[in-house]
């Protein structure tokens, strides 16, 4: 296996804006605000900017194609801008390309900005829209719960669970949610919500009802990396690097070879593993401090779980239930509010995970703050459909840790 | 070697509107109705048409059977979605049929499908006829009442009939008791009295007594007699005018179906032909602009024919439809608020779906010569991982290949036309696997390890331009639901 990128890259600034219905911003109205905090929080110049990447998935809706609109929004001085997309995990994306960049000795500091504005739709939920000539000739006729919804289906019946055992798990997941986005400002949803809520709300896609799928936000968030080095020539001190990137693609197995049981994601437990063996972590559920997981909908959450090797298989139902990822618990997950309740600006949203970490890291978390001196955290930022998807993995910890 | 039907089998739509829920919506305004409202009829989904009925017929009729003998396919209906687009070359290519058949749509008239069993009986090539009606009607219009959707399909030829053809007849007149032009949604219909008088009762039966002449037998000697006619005791009227038996009179299926238009008298014929004996005599009537008589002979080859749903398991095979709202809806017969989420294009790329064909339409899949693998859509690398060969994948037909649900939801977000949209994962018994739409599903069958079907339906309608895709769906199994 390659050496990998472990404490090659630090982040030197990060910036986060508020997620939400932004009815009056425009995407580079936001790009901005995530902008401005990041290069605030770095202390350098736009100038000092070797390279940009930016994130977006359903630009359409927004910005439209190429990588312009971020050069455009910032002012970036004729640099290498590159736009990614790979589903919802485009924002681990660009990222990934920003720190690629820096480790490779091609630039010095590099920016990774993901954005979405959504909320011009006119409807609630993810936009509905053509998935290409073909596909759209024999693909089912499917939204994002319905398809995630599947899991539950394929749960159920490999380990035996009684639907309301599964759903009474689903839940708890919403509601710990709900708790961590009250303490976060820049929340998109913020109020405290009960375990009844969930189970009465009304379903969207059978077995997920309205609690138990995070909504669609606009938003953006930003970090900027450097090498040690040049982070120590600008006086940053207890810096936090990364420890590992990893990406994984479904490769038509899933959909199409009849050993996937559609019940997990295949993607997830490969790019799991290749991140704990890049970031010397043998030992996930003891080792790491911190998560935040692409929790689309409550059932994603709760198979991912197993699917980063820290619940055993089967076990998750019974992690949640007894608190092992509330936010006082051992390895608290989505300490922000994850999608469900910071939001989901698509191309935001891996980066935001990011945000949380380096926060959380650096004690700036203020109410949410985990108390317990974070070591290890991993983001785990999902793009696709249970049978067809991107799993992108990030550790990041203290430097030298 | 002896020329006749080979096989024969029909298609009923799952859903079934009782007639006393149209009596009772506007009843108000029609009293008359309420007398009509006895029974059930059949309706489409909002996901089929002639075109998929057809399709579903003749897959009844073909179960079990090599189809690479078939040279001809007539396709009769009057309710065609399309002015221009042979309808039997997408019944051709859904039934997976070598391209160097013959195909015609036979249209515009009532007895559209006597006159191509007829053509059909006396030609030499193995013809498969298949017949199939959706018929519009004005929401409390008598047409609506007494009509249903369905059809039938049999195939013609050389080898060992169940019936072979002893006489015929026909006579054409510019007879118009209804019409429908290019510019009408709906039928306009003269006097029902004028219709059985100058029209049923005038053309007939000179037809069946040259049929009957023809042929050699006695009026009293006919088993059974096939005579599609929606108007109240016409069928026996004619009956006793020709001197039948009125026992012979066949079930016009009103109860629990309803008159299928043109694919009616061949469903009558199918529904006969199910319970027939050995030596029967059946005489089958087709009426529109003059009338066309066959009458057939039971062979003792009926006492072998598969076991295929026919009329009998379709009309089995049933859901009970309370809401005439969504008969309405289904129908385009009410302006549905259908949101926001409708709005999406379905435009269909013709390029793109030509070239697709072969999963789209036909439905086949791929089979690894070198592992085995099946998978669908096929592709130029297996996807069994311990292969990944490169050039090996050789079609194979999934079509007619039974499935079990592996995953599944009930979708209320997307749109869908009649929600929730349901649709998962099916794993095939065989070998291979498809994420696709369900269709004619009870939620109490959403369950993991359901036995599917797949079924030809319309995949979506593009009201922009006027088109519809057709794919292929997963259903219950029948008697598995």
């Amino acid at each position: 296996m390659a050496k990998g990128i472990k404490d090659k890259v630090v982040i030197i600034g990060m910036g986060c804006s508020k997620f939400g219905e932004r009815w009056d911003k425009e995407a580079d109205n936001l790009m901005v605000e995530a902008y401005t905090e990041a290069i605030a929080d770095a202390g350098i110049d736009t100038k000092q900017i070797d390279a940009a990447w930016l994130a977006t998935a359903i630009e359409e809706q927004h910005v439209g194609k190429s990588a312009t609109p971020l050069a455009v929004a910032l002012r970036l001085p004729f640099i290498p801008v590159t736009r990614v997309e790979n589903y919802c995990a485009s924002g681990t994306e660009a990222f990934r390309g920003a720190v690629y960049a820096v480790a490779s000795g091609a630039a010095d500091v590099a920016l990774a900005l993901g954005v979405e504005k959504l909320k011009d739709t006119g409807y609630g939920g993810l936009p509905q829209r053509g998935r290409g000539p073909l596909n759209d000739m024999t693909n089912p006729n499917a939204s994002a719960p319905g398809s995630f919804a599947q899991l539950a289906a394929a749960y159920r019946a490999k380990h035996k669970v009684e639907p309301k055992d599964l759903k009474r798990a689903m839940a708890h997941i919403s509601v710990k949610s709900h708790d961590n986005g009250a303490k976060n400002a820049k929340a998109h949803l913020r109020n405290k919500i009960t375990e009844e809520t969930v189970l009465n709300a009304p379903m969207v896609a059978e077995p997920l009802g309205l609690y138990d799928c995070c909504g669609v936000s606009d938003g953006a968030a930003c970090a900027i990396v450097a090498t040690p080095a040049v982070a120590k020539n600008l006086g940053k001190k207890d810096m936090i690097s990364i420890k590992a990137l990893q990406v994984a693609v479904s490769n038509g197995l899933e959909a199409q070879h009849n050993s996937w049981d559609g019940s997990y994601f295949a993607t997830t437990r490969v790019a799991s593993k290749r991140a704990y063996a890049e970031a010397g972590i043998d030992k996930p559920r003891e080792q790491l401090s911190l998560i935040e997981v692409h929790d689309c909908f409550s059932v994603t959450e709760l198979v991912t779980m197993e699917d980063l090797h820290i619940s055993p298989e089967g076990g998750a139902i019974k992690d949640v239930l007894d608190g092992f990822y509330d936010a006082d618990g051992k390895v608290p997950c989505q300490i922000d509010g994850g999608l469900k309740c910071f939001g989901h600006p698509i191309g935001a949203s891996g980066l935001r995970m990011i945000y949380e970490m380096y926060l959380q890291m650096q004690g700036r978390a203020g109410e949410r703050q985990r108390q317990q001196e974070p070591l290890f955290g991993l983001t785990h930022n999902l793009g696709g459909f249970p049978q067809r998807n991107v799993a992108a993995i990030s550790i990041v910890g203290k430097l030298g840790a | 070697m002896t020329k006749g039907i080979l096989a024969f089998g029909a298609y009923i739509p799952w859903r079934r509107l009782p007639r006393k829920a149209i009596a009772e919506t506007h009843g108000w305004f029609n009293p008359a109705l309420k007398g009509q409202a006895k029974g059930e009829r059949a309706f489409c989904n909002w996901d089929e048409d002639p075109v998929t009925m057809a399709v579903e017929a003749a897959r009844d009729a073909l179960a079990a059977r090599d189809r690479a003998t078939i040279a001809a396919l007539r396709f009769a209906s009057t309710t065609y979605p399309f002015l221009d687009r042979l309808h039997s070359g997408i019944v051709a290519g859904a039934l997976n049929l070598p391209e160097d058949v013959s195909a015609i749509d036979v249209a515009a008239s009532q007895r559209a499908a006597t006159s191509a069993l007829i053509e059909a009986l006396v030609s030499d090539s193995e013809t498969l006829v298949v017949a199939s009606e959706k018929r519009g009607a004005k929401a409390a219009s008598p047409v609506e009442m007494m009509s249903g959707d369905g059809a039938a399909a049999v195939l013609v030829g050389p080898g060992k009939p169940v019936a072979t053809l002893l006489g015929k007849a026909s006579r054409t007149t510019d007879f118009v008791d209804h019409f429908r032009s290019v510019d009408n949604q709906f039928d306009y219909q003269w006097e029902e009295r004028w219709i059985r008088d100058a029209g049923y009762m005038t053309a007939v039966p000179p037809v069946i007594k040259r049929c009957l002449e023809q042929a050699k037998v006695a009026a009293k000697d006919v088993t059974h007699f096939c005579m599609p006619a929606t108007l109240a005791r016409v069928a026996s009227a004619v009956a006793k005018a020709a001197g039948l038996d009125e026992k012979a009179l066949c079930d016009p299926l009103h109860a629990n179906c309803g008159d299928t238009g043109a694919a009616h008298s061949l469903l009558l014929l199918v529904a006969t032909l199910e319970r027939a004996k050995a030596g029967d005599k059946i005489l089958l009537v087709g009426f529109g602009q003059g009338a066309d008589a066959l009458l057939l002979e039971v062979t003792p080859e009926i006492g072998t024919r598969p076991r295929n749903l026919a009329v009998t398991g379709h009309l089995a095979r049933r859901k009970e439809e309370a809401s005439y709202g969504r008969f309405l809806a289904f129908n385009d017969l009410i302006e549905l608020e259908r949101g926001m989420r409708s709005e999406t294009d379905k435009a269909t790329p013709l390029s793109s779906l030509w070239r697709n064909r072969e999963t789209v339409t036909s439905f086949i899949g791929g089979k690894c010569s070198k592992c085995g693998t099946l998978q669908m859509p096929r592709t130029d690398i297996c996807v069994n991982p311990n292969c990944n060969a490169i050039g090996t994948q050789q079609p194979h037909a999934f079509a007619d290949m039974a499935g079990r649900i592996k995953s599944y939801t009930a979708d209320r977000l997307t749109y869908a036309p009649d929600p929730p949209s349901c649709y998962g994962m099916i794993e095939f018994e065989e070998g291979g696997r498809v994420m696709i739409d369900f269709t004619d599903i009870d939620t109490a069958a959403l369950k993991v390890g359901q036995l599917m079907q797949m079924m030809f339906r319309i995949k979506d309608i593009d009201t922009a331009r006027g088109f519809r895709r057709y794919y292929w769906k997963a259903a219950p199994k029948t008697g598995h639901a």
